[in-house]
């Protein structure tokens, strides 16, 4: 065991896949000799060779759809997008190409690639570093959506992930690359070392895409949460001294919908919280799916916190951010009728 | 708004919109078209730099002359048995072509796409190429297919959508596949293949292969932002890929215009990349053979990726869903300058003694009767719309590699749906 950041765990992943599995090549902007913005790919140019590690033109259309063509050649391609604010001139290839190419040719040519992107806010990087557009993509048919929230779990679930024969959208929050963020703007953030979940193998092992993880049981509430709003959801739970059960999704597509209907029929009661925007967000498809399989088991209204309907702001970030008092709000008024 | 200020005294902006020369009804004079000389262009060295050969671009490739010779140095000096197979090749396309857009004016089909004019573009190129080189085709490139022996029974229970469909009647008509073929899955949104051809090209170099990739586009879809990242990543990467744009005149009903063709070639788009790049007489089987083998050596020995530029004309409608006399003049296939592939061919061999109109006769006979023999074989599995050709279940394959529990709940229900609306 080592201790690392969520960076040093991915890089780690890169790493082990690259040693394992000759096909495993890495593309990108700035991810060759510099190693990337965020340091995701440091060294491995060094040590694996520029064919193996290398930059790309400044065309996300590009990068995909090159991995597309790599992915038919036989290769096993991890391309980076350096902000998931960026992937838009990728859409195409990633919706109409990679996701669709095992069933449009009946499986004689497949897309086993894994696009590494960092999302969300929290770093004021404005409306075009801060963005969490992930309900776009689980609205294809045919890609997997994976949101790791600890070190230990990013590691595993990117190695899950290039080992997975489908292409995987793997959405690394940056705001908790360095250390858990509670939502306390304010507080110092403490180093991810400090953390148990910053105890990652130095070598091979996976977490399985699809599977959840119960991060705090309770039986007053089911909080559903993933990426950086796991660590916030469960302050603000603990902050309130409500006894919620905390489920990290880990990954949305596929979604594993038996540990949440699980909890919501043993506590009755479901808050879903996430920092993209609210409209058509994934807790949108969350509300409905607890609604159509615990309806009976329901005592009070599914709420949902969420980012607002606005693009992300800078000066304002932390006005937009669904923070301890939106979610505590929530959870009162949830939970309320068992206080009184 | 407009802006009330007061102006200058210069004229007004105006907005140009292009406009084709001819639409129906018009008469049409291409006199104005430049087509140089058979035989008059040079052929560069394959190591020459692409700065060095930019003329290249504005000329056109050309090797068959007015009496029907192969004439100067980019003629690629072809046997017979070869020049047969090619002709051969493209006469059983354009009977198929023929024959299933009749299947779908019959109501067996929903849609087809005929390559008729452009045959060359796909045949001869592909027989510049080795069969595992790797094909990344558009929807006009079923000439390929023929060229590798694809069976057409195959393709007929693809454009039938039947029990027998390998791709299990989940692509519209004519969007093969054939990995074993090395011809990619044909994409229905445009230009998509560019940067994916790259991208396989790229993956061989890394692994010191010796196969290249080959991927076409039409004019139109040129304008596509995949085209110009395809054509960045081609010559950061040094990529051995030859990248066809087959320039057949009309993107349904937009004439070339709407893709540059008024101020420049497309293969002029090489230039500003740095790739190599030739414009080609697209209606010469040989010169299209001749630039393609000269591409290939190019990209096969380091030297990087090649734009190839096809200059012919779409002789028909762009599918079964349109009607090109709404929208240009008849008389443009009739007085198309550089003649069609087929016929050009044809009256070269006979006028190198080894064909003739009876032969000719014959052919066309027997491919018709190959054709039809497929789509007879191939109906017995089923037409388009009669009886349910593929199980229920193999709408939800392959959409992952193993089934998640969404997509087994809806398989369930449309099992369901099918009991309900079809009592057993």
């Amino acid at each position: 065991m080592a201790v690392m950041n969520m960076i040093e765990a991915i890089n780690s992943g890169l790493e082990t896949m690259m040693q394992r599995d000759e096909n495993v090549v890495i593309m990108g902007e700035d991810v060759g000799y510099f190693g990337g913005v965020f340091r995701a790919t440091a060294g491995l140019q060094e040590k694996f060779g520029k064919t193996r590690c290398f930059d790309t033109p400044i065309s996300e259309c590009g990068i995909i759809g090159a991995a597309v063509g790599m992915c038919a050649y036989g290769l096993r391609p991890v391309p980076e997008i350096q902000f998931a604010d960026y992937i838009y001139p990728g859409m195409d290839q990633l919706i109409s190409e990679a996701a669709r190419l095992r069933y449009r040719s009946a499986g004689e040519f497949t897309a086993p690639m894994t696009v590494r992107s960092p999302v969300g806010g929290g770093i004021f990087g404005g409306q075009t570093h801060s963005q969490s557009p992930e309900a776009m993509f689980t609205h294809v048919s045919g890609l997997k959506t994976v949101i790791p929230s600890t070190p230990y779990d990013a590691k595993g679930l990117l190695i899950a992930s290039i080992e997975d024969n489908d292409p995987v959208l793997f959405l690394e929050p940056k705001r908790i690359y360095n250390g858990p963020f509670t939502g306390y703007y304010d507080n110092p953030v403490l180093p991810w070392s400090k953390f148990a979940e910053a105890e990652v193998p130095e070598g091979h092992y996976t977490v399985p895409l699809g599977k959840a993880n119960i991060v705090r049981e309770g039986d007053a509430v089911t909080v559903l949460a993933y990426g950086t709003m796991v660590h916030v959801a469960k302050a603000v739970v603990e902050e309130h001294g409500i006894n919620a059960e905390v489920i990290d999704l880990r990954t949305l597509v596929p979604l594993d919908v038996e540990t949440i209907e699980e909890s919501v029929r043993k506590t009755g009661r479901c808050l879903i919280v996430h920092e993209a925007t609210r409209t058509s967000g994934f807790g949108a498809e969350l509300s409905a799916l607890v609604q159509e399989r615990c309806f009976y088991h329901l005592e009070a209204p599914i709420e949902r916190v969420t980012g607002f309907d606005t693009p992300y702001p800078h000066s304002l970030e932390w006005a937009y951010f669904p923070g301890p008092v939106r979610i505590g709000e929530a959870l009162e008024k949830i939970v309320g009728d068992l206080k009184s | 708004m407009a802006n009330k200020e007061p102006k200058s005294n210069l004229p007004p902006l105006t907005l140009h919109i292009p406009e084709p020369k001819f639409r129906p009804g018009d008469t049409v004079d291409y006199s104005d078209l430049e087509i140089p000389e058979a035989g008059a262009q040079a052929r560069p060295d394959i190591h020459s730099a692409p700065k060095d050969m930019q003329a290249m671009v504005y000329d056109m490739i050309r090797v068959l002359d007015d009496d029907d010779k192969a004439v100067g140095p980019w003629d690629p000096k072809l046997d017979d048995e070869t020049l047969l197979k090619m002709l051969r090749t493209m006469v059983q396309l354009r009977t198929f072509d023929d024959r299933l857009h009749r299947q779908q004016r019959q109501g067996k089909t929903s849609f087809y796409m005929k390559s008729t004019g452009e045959e060359a573009t796909s045949v001869a190129a592909a027989m510049a190429l080795h069969g595992d080189d790797m094909c990344f085709p558009s929807y006009r490139q079923q000439g390929i297919l023929f060229v590798r022996g694809y069976p057409m029974v195959e393709m007929v229970n693809q454009i039938f959508s039947n029990k027998a469909d390998k791709l299990k009647g989940r692509q519209l008509p004519i969007m093969y596949s054939s990995r074993e073929l090395n011809f990619f899955t044909v994409s229905g949104n445009l230009t998509t293949q560019y940067p994916q051809a790259v991208g396989w090209a790229m993956a061989s170099a890394s692994k010191g292969d010796s196969r290249i990739a080959a991927v076409w586009c039409g004019e139109g879809s040129t304008a596509e932002g995949d085209f110009h990242a395809a054509m960045t990543f081609a010559a950061v990467y040094n990529a051995p890929v030859i990248m066809n744009v087959v320039n057949n005149q009309w993107a349904i009903s937009s004439f070339s215009g709407f893709a540059g063709a008024e101020r420049t070639t497309f293969a002029a788009r090489g230039a500003g990349y740095g790739i190599a790049a030739l414009r080609v007489d697209g209606n010469d089987p040989l010169a299209v053979y001749a630039a393609t083998s000269w591409a290939a050596e190019r990209a096969r020995t380091n030297q990087g990726p090649t734009l190839i530029e096809h200059f012919t004309y779409r002789a028909e409608a762009h599918s079964t869903s349109d009607d090109p006399s709404a929208y240009r003049s008849a008389q443009e296939r009739e007085e198309w300058p550089l003649g069609d592939p087929i016929m050009r061919l044809n009256k070269h061999l006979i006028k190198r003694g080894v064909w003739s109109i009876e032969q000719q006769e014959q052919l066309d006979a027997d491919c018709l009767e190959a054709v039809k023999a497929a789509v007879t074989e191939a109906a017995k599995n089923g037409i388009l719309g009669h009886g349910l050709h593929q199980p229920f279940e193999t709408m939800f394959q392959d959409v992952f590699e193993e089934m998640p529990w969404h997509l087994r709940e809806q398989a369930a229900q449309a099992n369901k749906e099918r009991e309900i609306k079809w009592p057993s």
